[in-house]
């Protein structure tokens, strides 16, 4: 069939040969490997590391859980075109989750769940699997139970827009890992954004039916928006020492883009107030909705059962 | 190597070739190095603490969730451990990212070949906020099987992150175009 088969006898050869230290297989993560390996990851002079890792915590909490939102819509999309879009998009953000928790992890080693002796369970995978609700710093906006499609194509347009302005800025920061994560999401991010809001015009202004929907979407989630774009005091601290961007610096162009999109797909923006957090709190200080816990019930569940699991 | 920012060390050359032959997984029509995801190849003699010859070889990955890194990195260490390199290790590079655009003209001619449509060339994008596309993204492509132009957009995603779909409109062909990023 290709080269790739033919390099190995069967294509399930590789699984079970001796591969020397790539054998021993970490059983639950995207491949036992160091997504990081071989890049610098030293922190810049002046950058507090425990900062960086919760910023990087943050922003990979944010993609590693709507990317299992995603994940969950494969086989019952609209259409099989849009299946394969939304698990591509999953994808991307499972991608840039590894990284920025690869990143967190090599700022402060602390973050890192300490599993029994002799897991073979990678950093990026023990901050994904083996951390309890609140240890997680992802927006409440991402662990939202699920709606109809209309619900989809609106919480990606919030988010991808809103984590867009803050990855194309991120690219000029100091920390080069970080920066070099920002860069590369962005091309990513600017696709799914893209993707997004077509379907949100194509909605409101398809059939009654559909912009009824996509109305109904957008009163359920955009009182969750603002939170996205919220300063926060290590965002500051990071932004100060050149390392980080604060999302409140990306607010003017972030509304300015949804008020386009919201222009051309003839709707208002919702009326009803953001809501608000617990005591202050909200999803980067660890509160967050009920639906977090049953989502990472499900996704955590496997690894939890076998921390030392090999395959 | 055209891509490969720097090379050095004895037996370079022949690492080089070997790493080069290795195709990528998802689209075996194109080498590592047609692909443009090959960017370095360092040969060493026995640096501290080895007591042979190492292969060090920098990918940077299509894309930041590109499930074909691992097979990449395990059909490397598997080519060049073949070809006699005592140890092969492999690196990631992030920066800069992958562009469609380090994609080698022999690697286009490859994918046309397949009836894969290649990327145009990336529109250096002005500094600032990333414009808002709400239309189809327009390419001008033409039909890899029957050359026809103006083939239609069925999908911005296709079977593997890098690629959209299209159909023709003039031989009804389906293909994948590889996108522009």
């Amino acid at each position: 069939m290709n080269q790739h088969t033919s390099q190995h006898e069967s294509v399930y050869d590789g699984l079970v040969e001796d591969h020397g230290d790539v054998s021993g297989q970490w059983a639950f993560g995207t491949s036992f490997e160091d997504p990081l390996a071989g890049v610098d990851t030293t922190m810049p002079e002046g950058v507090d590391g425990a900062d960086l890792a919760a910023y990087c915590l943050g922003l990979g909490d944010d993609a590693l859980v709507l990317s299992h939102r995603l994940s969950q819509w494969c086989s019952r999309a609209p259409d099989l075109e849009d299946d394969i879009a939304i698990a591509n998009i999953a994808l991307d953000l499972l991608g840039q989750a590894r990284l920025l928790l690869a990143r967190a992890a090599a700022a402060d080693p602390a973050v890192v769940p300490v599993l029994p002796e002799g897991s073979p369970a990678p950093d990026e995978d023990r901050l994904a699997f083996f951390r309890e609700a609140g240890e997680l710093r992802c927006t409440r906006l991402v662990e939202l139970e699920h709606g109809d499609f209309a619900h989809l194509v609106v919480r990606l347009l919030l988010f991808s827009t809103a984590r867009l302005a803050l990855l194309h800025r991120l690219a000029g920061t100091r920390d080069p890992v970080l920066a070099a994560i920002g860069a590369k999401g962005a091309t990513e991010v600017t696709y799914h954004r893209d993707y997004a809001a077509r379907w949100v015009v194509t909605l409101a202004r398809g059939t009654e039916e559909s912009r009824r929907r996509l109305l109904a979407a957008l009163d359920e989630l955009a009182p969750w928006h603002p939170e996205q774009l919220d300063t926060h005091p290590v965002a500051t601290r990071l932004a100060e020492s050149g390392a980080g961007v604060d999302p409140a610096a990306t607010a003017e162009e972030v509304e300015g883009v949804l008020a386009q999109v919201l222009e051309e797909a003839r709707c208002p923006w919702p009326e009803a107030p953001r809501r608000g957090g617990v005591r202050g709190r909200t999803g980067r200080d660890g509160m967050h909705t009920e639906a977090l816990g049953r989502l990472l019930a499900e996704m955590q569940v496997v690894a939890r059962a076998h921390p030392l699991g090999r395959w | 190597m055209s891509t490969a920012e720097r090379t050095r060390g004895p037996g370079v050359a022949e690492a080089e070739a070997v790493a080069a032959g290795v195709t990528d997984p998802e689209m075996p029509m194109l080498t590592l190095l047609d692909l443009g995801v090959l960017r370095e190849v360092v040969v060493e003699e026995h640096p501290a603490g080895t007591a042979g010859t190492v292969v060090t070889v920098a990918l940077t990955p299509t894309y930041s969730g590109c499930p074909a890194m691992a097979t990449m990195r395990d059909d490397l260490v598997r080519a060049l451990t073949e070809a006699g390199f005592d140890e092969v290790r492999v690196q990631v590079r992030l920066s800069p990212p992958w562009t469609s655009d380090w994609i080698t003209p022999r690697g286009r001619a490859a994918l046309r070949e397949h009836r894969i449509s290649p990327p145009a060339a990336v529109e250096a994008r002005p500094a600032g906020p990333v414009p808002l596309r709400l239309g189809a993204t327009r390419r001008e492509l033409a039909c890899p099987r029957c050359g026809s132009d103006g083939p239609e957009l069925t999908s911005e995603y296709g079977p593997t992150a890098c690629t959209a779909l299209y159909r023709c409109t003039a031989c009804g062909e389906p293909f994948e175009h590889v996108k522009e990023i």
